[in-house]
């Protein structure tokens, strides 16, 4: 099971109040493959960090794990052994406002 | 005894007042979907505990709620975990794909930008719900960058009415302040195929066959910030009010300029009469009387709030031109707040409740038409819209 860590507003919609699992289900951790099966479990997220026919991630949000900024990266990238074991979280960070 | 609810959406959340008939105690329930931004919600007329929110963030997009126990309780439409192989599909209630097919309409990629260069349409939030007269599970979206969207299932999906950004005008719609947006939906409650809606800044547009072909109304409008005052498209309408019993006769409060249309918008004449400012957002109809109407004038464009720091809602019982600033209840001094276009609403009862919410978090009711006034609640996030029931 792979460890996810949603914004304070995801979490509300999805109505959880901690870290989420989610079941990849045999396939190669990738942050895409986690996505999917976020929002298989969750299907009120999806368009909510990704769009809904792209795919791309939202301008505003950004995937972290291992201490390492994953934004950039191919969605198709493994994620580290860690994150896949279950061990780290899978973060998704929303950009800050405010000052 | 009857009851009224307000249904009030907010920059942090939305909110449900409600009572009896009596509308002196009042019930607050709030905030649901804390933290985001509610731009609209609305009752079905069909079904009463019916009601659907647009919820949108910046950060995370739109999101669409449905409640089915009055604004008890809340869903995602299609949102139930949907695990099973071969099982429905999820809804993708949030999901506004814009028609861009040959096979339905005229495709369009552009739009005007601010400064004139072609802009492509990029889906921000949905400004308006319009639930159908009668059926609970059809409803009408205004969405910003302007388009028409319709679901028929509950808001599980949506497909856009793509006639109306193809009728041949939208590659000229340009954005106003807040936005290109579809902000404004009157559904004809005698005719179903006639529906009326209105884009900042484009202007006011009708469709007599359900959406499939639309036109401009706006004959009649003078707009002195266009290059041509008397376009046919450009026109910056904030709203448009229909009393039910005349569905051939609207009032409209443009960017400046408070007008009606007797021919179901064919011609607009200006009535803003003796306002002591023609700018403004919200207008509305009283519930029994078609020619009384309420605006809240705003000082002007640069300057949204009212004249002199003084709250005056101006009634006016003729229709337009003659109008009498309601004040008593209302701040006297040093009210510098904003009453945004979807945010004004009357209801049913037989003294007929006008209700307003203003961007300082009050919402204002008056239970008597108009004369007098008292704050529901005073200190909710900036109010963004308010709708009301009566049943």
């Amino acid at each position: 099971m792979v460890r996810v860590v949603l914004p304070a507003h995801l979490r509300l919609l999805a109505h959880v109040t901690d870290e989420v699992l989610v079941d990849v289900d045999g396939h190669l951790v990738t942050p895409c493959a986690v996505l999917d099966a976020l929002e298989a479990r969750f299907p009120m997220l999806a368009g909510t960090i990704r769009d809904h026919e792209t795919r791309e991630r939202r301008p505003f949000l950004r995937f972290f794990a291992c201490g390492e900024d994953l934004s950039h990266d191919s969605p198709d990238t493994p994620l580290p052994d860690a994150v896949a074991r279950g061990t780290e979280p899978f973060l998704v960070i929303a950009a800050i406002a405010g000052g | 005894m009857s009851q009224v609810r307000v249904l009030v959406g907010t920059r942090k959340g939305a909110f449900v007042l409600s009572s009896d008939g009596a509308r002196r105690n009042w019930e607050v329930s709030g905030p649901h979907f804390g933290g985001w931004e509610i731009y609209h919600l609305k009752g079905s007329p069909a079904d009463p505990d019916r009601i659907y929110a647009s919820q949108s963030s910046g950060w995370f997009g739109q999101v669409l709620q449905r409640s089915n126990d009055g604004g008890k309780t809340w869903e995602v439409p299609g949102g139930e975990p949907v695990p099973r192989p071969g099982g429905p599909p999820a809804g993708k209630s949030n999901k506004f794909a814009y028609d861009t097919s040959e096979a339905t309409g005229k495709p369009l990629t552009t739009h005007q930008w601010y400064d004139g260069t072609p802009h492509p349409w990029e889906f921000k939030r949905v400004w308006h719900l319009e639930p159908s007269r009668t059926d609970p599970d059809m409803v009408y979206a205004g969405v910003e960058d302007a388009a028409l969207f319709r679901t028929t299932n509950g808001a599980q999906s949506w497909e856009e009415v793509s006639g109306l950004r193809g009728h041949g005008t939208g590659m000229r719609w340009q954005p106003g302040a807040g936005g290109l947006c579809l902000h404004t939906i009157v559904l004809d409650p005698t005719d179903p195929k006639r529906i009326y809606i209105a884009i900042s800044a484009a202007g006011a547009f009708r469709t007599d066959d359900g959406g499939a072909t639309w036109k401009p109304i706006n004959r009649g409008l003078k707009s002195p910030y266009l290059p041509d005052p008397e376009a046919e498209v450009g026109h910056c309408v904030h709203r448009i009010a229909m009393h039910p019993s005349r569905p051939g006769v609207l009032f409209m409060q443009k960017h400046w300029d408070v007008l009606r249309s007797d021919d179901a918008g064919e011609h607009w004449r200006e009535v803003s009469g003796n306002l002591p400012t023609d700018f403004g957002f919200a207008i509305d109809v009283h519930a029994h009387e078609p020619e009384t109407i309420y605006v809240v004038p705003i000082k002007s464009d640069s300057e949204h709030y009212p004249m002199d720091g003084k709250l005056r809602v101006y009634r006016s019982r003729g229709g337009g031109n003659d109008w009498e600033g309601l004040s008593k209840g209302l701040p006297e001094r040093d009210c510098y707040v904003n009453v945004l276009r979807n945010a004004m609403a009357v209801d049913s009862l037989d003294t007929c409740g006008i209700y307003f919410g203003t961007t300082g978090g009050q919402v204002y009711a008056s239970t008597n038409a108009g004369d007098t006034w008292a704050p529901i609640v005073r200190d909710l996030p900036a109010v963004l819209s308010v709708e009301v029931q009566t049943f």
